[in-house]
């Protein structure tokens, strides 16, 4: 720790600006990562963050400023150049094929075949070294979002880095499993490692980072001690706005018969590495926000597609709305019968980027919008209709005309909450409704909900954001490996528990039923 | 110096005009450098490929006649592409089209014009969708490739004629030539411009593309046929059936080549012979790609690409040059056209050395 080299930063960055078409994504960066450090990259989605590391592992190029690496200028032109500077990095979606084992995923990436020789050994013994259990033999698709994060993990580990950057790394586990990761980063910290730690989770990076920089629309706007500040100060920093605390008021639960009944819902996930769902069984009351909880890939996307009629159940009786049986019913019956329905996927799913604001209007607003006649579309109310969402919910657009891709994703996502709510639906079904938004568009977004549920309407909500369920909802569930827990109300509802059940342990399943709510 | 393609973030509007003219361009001079290759003064060869044949009215009704089939295709294939269904096989719809309404014009010669003349019509329609069809429930049943079925089954339509012309269908008094009787003058498409080849085909062209253009612009089928092609998920979110939607479009497109068949063999030709077709099925791929998958764009690359079958006759009557020249202009064609399209999404930056701030340290 003495020796004067230690003292040089592992990684300097000055100045570093890149320009995007219509966006300045990074302006005069300054970034400086210690030797042995956890340092913590923070910002809201759109910072800039991305950007910033995919210049450092040399997926992007830097307009202008410098890099110096243990105080030498470099340039890194490439991913492998900054694999050979020892430089790696874990990204948030994994490159992995889910076909292949463990160990041929991980010989893939591996640029000097003799490299290859006896790698399953050095699988086993890196990951044992870090508690990343791993069995080299497994085939990826078996395995669990977190098991696959330490592949990527091992992957980096097998170069000696002296620098690993982890790109939101918790987003995919569940809290058990993020506190072993932090084992596992600290260790590596203090056996020389540094560790740049992007992440937008404030508590994480106070427990974690021994120094972060905080940025905000592609410049940095504080470098600090996390430790030092709270959370609500460094949340500050990273928006600018005073944060307004946001409780809304309990609504009180009618007694009216339930709204929606899931009886048993069991379904075949139509993608090949997807999740079935097992049994799924809920009541929903009138005005009620009943939120889904769990880790990502988990069975939400199915539960969304069962809900919306895209994939329709083979059993009418296993989804009642109002009293009626639906479950064989595509999407457009449902909508007839009041049903709105919002996927997590934006571009190609919920919304056509290639298509106008107002032909996304019409895209899921046609039944109960009248906006077609004789096979016609009507032009002048779809128009209408999409002006109306863009007024109403301040989307920030050139007007209906404008194509979707061209919206921001916070804009496009009030777009299409606002398409949906506009249509004043009986049930709302919405999947990661602020997935990749500013809190600007987020807090308006939770508005438009609570509004709709005070209302009257029924509101499902699958989040992987467990504050975001446990601002809004009611109640919740957690899902697992597409079964539904039993439902607990978010009031009695503790973390730990929570996270034992998105595990998906058969002891957290037991518990969550020995405990009926 | 240096130069990358750089994404635009969004489509030009601009470039998905301007690419096309381009790409006509470069084709041009390509074809120009082949000419000069072969020997020939290229300007003079390319001014006999393109503007010696539409110097006179005859060349014009010519141009109108190979256009009309070009263009019914070409509209009903971006109709099938904008919904993602890779018909290739139109050509085996178009034969098809000529054999159900040969069949029927050939079966009851002797019926009156206004009984005959339309259901020749119908037939070649209906000849034409149900070789599409194969394809729509191969695809619709057992996901089979529909670019490897179409086509495949345009071959199958083909020797189906051969056979049909030498054999069963044979003219008796054809001194054994392969093809079949004339059609009666209740089986033939009317010709509009006296003393010209422009026949009903030509004027029904136009109105077919402004009628899909109507289609996939205002109507509810043509929005869920768009909504498929760009985003099958979000067509299927909107309730749109995929399955119904991939009929749709096979039927409609087949329906449409199997039209420009029976034009093609009631009209110019006159009877059915295994020589119906120069190709027109593939070559409405490029019209259709050419003219922006936009049926009004179909109507101008229809024009153009008939001038090179045109252009090929005339290159090799007055140069001597082989008739491949055509084949040739049109793959250059195609291939300049999918490679000026990169513009649409791409702009050419030059690469700048990276400026470091001299001095702005620490």
């Amino acid at each position: 720790m003495s020796a004067p080299q230690d003292q040089t930063p592992l990684l300097k960055l000055i100045g570093i600006t890149k320009q995007f078409p219509g966006c300045l994504a990074n302006d005069h960066v300054d970034l400086t990562v210690g030797q042995h450090q956890i340092h913590a990259l923070l910002g809201e989605n759109g910072a800039g963050k991305s950007t910033l590391v995919k210049m450092i592992y040399g997926v992007m190029k830097p307009d202008a400023g410098e890099i110096l690496w243990q105080g030498e200028r470099v340039t890194i032109a490439n991913p492998a150049f900054a694999r050979r500077l020892g430089i790696g990095m874990v990204f948030q979606h994994f490159s992995l094929f889910e076909a292949l084992t463990v160990v041929e995923n991980i010989a893939l990436g591996l640029n000097n075949k003799a490299d290859r020789i006896g790698l399953a050994d050095r699988i086993v013994e890196i990951s044992t070294r870090y508690g990343l259990p791993l069995d080299p033999a497994a085939s990826v698709h078996d395995l669990s979002v977190g098991e696959r994060q330490r592949i990527e993990i091992v992957r980096c580990l097998l170069q000696n880095p002296k620098l690993l950057i982890m790109d939101e790394p918790t987003s995919v586990l569940t809290p058990q499993e993020a506190k072993k990761l932090f084992a596992t980063l600290r260790r590596l910290a203090t056996e020389g490692c540094s560790i740049l730690y992007i992440s937008h989770k404030l508590e994480e990076i106070r427990a974690l980072c021994e120094a972060a920089t905080i940025m905000r629309l592609g410049k940095v706007v504080a470098h600090c001690t996390p430790a030092a500040h709270s959370a609500r100060e460094l949340a500050e920093l990273m928006i600018s706005a005073k944060l307004k605390p946001n409780d809304f008021a309990p609504r009180p639960i009618s007694d009216r018969p339930p709204r929606l009944i899931l009886d048993r819902l069991t379904i075949r996930s139509n993608n090949q590495f997807g999740t079935d769902l097992t049994d799924i069984s809920l009541d929903l009351a009138h005005g009620e926000i009943f939120g889904i909880a769990g880790i990502a890939g988990n069975g939400q996307s199915e539960l969304m597609e069962a809900l919306s009629g895209e994939i329709p159940s083979g059993k009418p009786e296993a989804i009642i709305l109002d009293g009626i049986k639906i479950g064989h019913e595509g999407p457009n019956e449902r909508r007839r019968l009041g049903g709105s329905f919002l996927p997590e996927e934006r571009n190609g799913h919920g919304a056509i980027g290639g298509m106008s604001l107002s032909e996304n209007g019409f895209l899921s607003g046609h039944v109960r919008g009248s906006l077609h006649r004789l096979g016609l579309i009507d032009r002048k109310r779809s128009f209408d209709f999409a002006q109306s969402i863009i007024h109403r919910f301040d989307v920030r657009t050139t007007g209906p005309a404008a194509e979707a891709r061209a919206l921001s994703g916070g804009n496009l996502q009030k777009f299409l909450v606002g398409r949906e709510v506009l249509q004043a639906p009986g049930l709302l079904v919405i999947n990661q409704p602020t997935w990749g938004v500013d809190a600007g568009s987020a807090a308006a977004i939770y508005q438009a909900i609570v509004q709709l549920a005070e209302a009257g309407t029924s509101i499902i909500l699958i989040s992987q954001d467990l504050d975001e369920i446990f601002l809004l909802c009611d109640r919740l569930a957690v899902i697992a490996g597409g079964r539904l827990s039993a439902p607990m109300r978010v009031a009695d509802a503790s973390i730990e528990r929570i996270g034992l059940l998105m595990g998906g342990t058969a002891e957290a399943r037991e518990v969550a039923h020995a405990v009926p709510v | 110096m240096q130069f990358r393609f750089e994404p635009r973030g969004e489509r030009s509007r601009l470039w998905s005009v301007a690419s096309p003219v381009l790409a006509i361009f470069v084709t041009i001079m390509a074809t120009g450098l082949i000419f000069a290759v072969l020997g020939k003064p290229p300007l003079l060869a390319v001014y006999t490929f393109l503007v010696v044949p539409i110097l006179n009215l005859a060349g014009l009704s010519a141009l109108a006649v190979k256009a009309a089939p070009l263009i019914i295709m070409g509209v009903g294939l971006s109709l099938c592409y904008r919904a993602n269904v890779w018909n290739i096989g139109a050509e085996g719809q178009f034969t098809l089209g000529a054999i159900a309404g040969g069949g029927v014009a050939l079966a009851f010669a002797n019926a009156p014009f206004w009984l005959l003349y339309p259901a020749v019509l119908l037939s070649g329609v209906a000849g034409g969708m149900a070789w599409a069809a194969i394809t729509a429930i191969l695809k619709t049943r057992f996901n089979a490739n529909e670019i490897l079925t179409s086509l495949m089954l345009t071959y199958v339509a083909q020797y189906g004629l051969i056979w049909l012309v030498t054999g069963p269908w044979r003219d008796p008094k054809g001194f054994g030539f392969p093809q079949t009787a004339l059609f009666s003058a209740s089986a033939t498409t009317p010709v509009i411009v006296p003393n010209t080849g422009i026949h009903l085909g030509c004027l029904a062209a136009p109105f077919i593309a402004l009628g899909i253009w109507l289609l996939l612009s205002r109507s509810v089928l043509g929005f869920q046929l768009r909504a498929v092609g760009l985003a099958p998920r979000a067509a299927r979110f909107a309730g749109f059936s995929e399955v119904r939607l991939i009929w749709t479009a096979m039927l409609i497109s087949g329906g449409l080549a199997g039209l420009a068949g029976i034009f093609e063999v009631t009209g110019p030709i006159g009877q059915l012979t295994t020589e119906i077709s120069p190709g027109y099925g593939f070559t409405a791929i490029i019209v259709a790609f050419l003219g922006r998958l936009h049926p009004i764009g179909v109507i101008f690359a229809g024009l153009l690409l008939a001038l090179s079958y045109l252009g090929g006759d005339a290159a090799q009557m007055n140069l001597g040059l082989p008739s491949a020249v055509t084949g040739i202009f049109q793959g250059i064609l195609l291939f300049s056209l999918l490679g000026c399209d990169i513009l649409i999404l791409y702009r050419v930056k030059r690469i700048v050395p990276l400026k470091l701030p001299a001095g702005e340290t620490a």
